[in-house]
């Protein structure tokens, strides 16, 4: 890949801010002033005035628009706005990635992708009401009962599960992980709340296969991520986590209603990680921790292995607890407790979270963590993953 | 291959209808006739759903609706317990399932499986439909699944 046309070590996210979390519908606060809050944190965190940033990227259809943003907080500029399409939390990477893009290409120089949630204020993702009639996509799925995220996503657990003879066991280790670092993080919604084998066996059924422990919190807040050049970093307040990669994932057909993607059983990273590891130029042993977006634990199983992280073949024996852990585990998964154990924030809390790694700064901190993987939205029409790097792994 | 109910499912929950676009009204008045109808391209000849105004393979507009023997096999499932929607709540446990059809392009149809809902299921078993024929604002029918009796 030609240096002109690869964003590598180009940009650096400087600055990373996330509101308390809340249960979904206990913020005080109304989403907007989620967001505006996540971000005035992001830009003290980086040391560099809210007035300097000139973009916005977000995802999801966010509902807090850059142009009201920008008049909040003042911005002289608006240079650069920019929404992912995409189903669910998969744009969660592509946000960052989108605001390096916007920044190598000189469309602005202090990006913020952000994300805000707050389910009081606007409904929950878990529950669906109304008796109007529906047409279109859903007609095809939400008459027979099928209408949740959990229920948009169990198929494709239920036939990997057929197809390779492996996942149980790892969707437990999973979760337990998850929980186990939440214990650390005093931000985490579950923080005080553990998870043992017994209590995930016995908790019950939310769409089998998927047990209430296999699925994500729903939850309140915002969290944002302030990148810049890494000329410009090296002088702000922050040790810069450098974006190493950054790719948008979606297979033949990934879009296809009533369940017709050609390639069913998969997480929908297959398409970008040779792009990933190849903009990044590292190969996945060289990945120090893993923060891999939990929708449900099933997901998880599929992005690890589509990842490089281990195979179809060993990953029952690889995705344990012990290997998950930070402390001590070969493959350090969710070390903020993602968002099973720590919030539910589309998942920009794992981006987050894997800058902190990079810094150092985690509560699960992985000893000398130089390259951290984080990734979005597994089984979506479009996810999105990304790589995250010291100064010193640009070599 | 295939027979019609009377009797619903999943009842309470938002009717279908035809886009307004008109793309899939073929589907919807073919399950109250109680054939089953999907998208075929003229040009290719694959077979499509969920249905859209391109042939995926060919890039060709030029595409029909087909009446397709109903029966198909398990692709994969699902058993919901935990109730969604209200009118969910004291219904129970019921199964969704993924349903393959091999005959018209390996496209896969989303619906229940009809029966005891704490049945087991299998992958590749045979499944036929069954029209649900349901009283609403209009009438509409669904299609339904049971697992194909053994000869």
């Amino acid at each position: 890949m030609s240096d002109d046309y690869n964003l590598r070590g180009k940009v650096a996210v400087v600055g990373v801010g996330e509101t308390t979390y809340y249960k979904h519908g206990q913020s005080g606060d109304p989403e907007f002033v989620l967001v505006l809050k996540a971000i005035l944190a992001a830009c003290e965190d980086a040391g560099i005035s809210p007035k300097e940033i000139d973009g916005f990227c977000s995802y999801s259809n966010d509902r807090n628009d850059p142009p009201r943003l920008a008049n909040a907080l003042g911005i002289p500029e608006l240079r650069y706005s920019n929404m992912q399409w995409t189903s669910g939390g998969g744009g969660a990477a592509a946000a960052v990635q989108n605001a390096a893009g916007a920044i190598v290409a000189g469309s602005a120089d202090v990006v913020v992708a952000y994300r805000g949630l707050a389910q009081g204020q606007f409904g929950r993702f878990g529950r669906s009401g109304g008796s109007r009639p529906v047409s279109g996509p859903a007609a095809y799925t939400l008459p027979y009962g099928m209408m949740s995220a959990a229920q948009m996503y169990a198929m494709r657990t239920t036939r990997f599960m057929h197809e390779h003879g492996v996942g149980r066991s790892s969707m437990r280790a999973i979760a337990m992980a998850c929980y186990h670092h939440a214990q650390n993080n005093p931000r985490a919604v579950m923080h005080g709340r553990t998870l043992d084998e017994e209590t995930y066996d016995s908790s019950r059924w939310i769409t089998e296969p998927y047990r209430l422990f296999d699925c994500c919190l729903e939850n309140d807040g915002a969290a944002a991520i302030i990148v810049t050049r890494t000329d410009r970093a090296k002088d702000l307040a922050k040790t810069p986590a450098l974006v190493l990669a950054a790719q948008q994932s979606g297979g033949h057909r990934s879009g296809a209603t009533a369940e017709n993607a050609t390639d069913y059983v998969t997480s929908s990273f297959k398409p970008a990680v040779k792009y990933l590891y190849q903009q990044a130029g590292i190969t996945a042993d060289d990945i120090d921790v893993v923060q891999s977006y939990e929708n449900f634990t099933g997901g998880v199983v599929m992005s690890l292995i589509e990842h490089g992280l281990c195979t179809y073949e060993n990953a029952d024996e690889v995705l344990t607890f012990d290997n998950l852990r930070a402390d001590g585990g070969a493959l350090p998964l969710n070390t903020s407790g993602g968002n099973l154990a720590e919030c539910y924030m589309h998942g920009l809390g794992l981006q987050v979270e894997a800058v902190r790694q990079v810094r150092g700064e985690s509560s699960n901190q992985v000893p000398d963590a130089k390259v951290a993987l984080a990734n979005a939205g597994p089984m979506v029409a479009v996810a999105s993953t990304a790589i995250y790097g010291t100064e010193e792994t640009l070599g | 291959m295939s027979r019609s109910t009377t009797e619903p499912h999943l009842p309470g929950l938002r009717q279908p209808a035809a886009s307004n676009d008109g793309l899939d009204a073929p589907f919807w008045e073919g399950a109250q006739a109680h054939e089953l109808k999907v998208q075929q391209c003229l040009d290719c000849g694959v077979h499509q759903w969920g249905p859209e105004w391109m042939c995926y393979q060919c890039n060709s507009m030029k595409i029909d609706w087909v009446t397709v023997d109903p029966v198909g096999q398990i692709y994969s499932w699902q058993r919901p317990h935990h109730p969604v929607h209200r009118a969910l709540s004291d219904r129970g446990p019921y199964i969704i399932v993924l349903v393959e059809l091999p005959h018209a392009s390996n496209i896969r149809m989303v619906g229940n499986l009809l029966g005891d809902p704490m049945q087991d299921v299998e992958i590749g078993a045979p499944v036929s439909v069954v029209f649900e024929d349901r009283d609403g604002d209009p009438d509409f029918t669904l299609v339904q699944w049971e697992v194909s009796p053994i000869n």
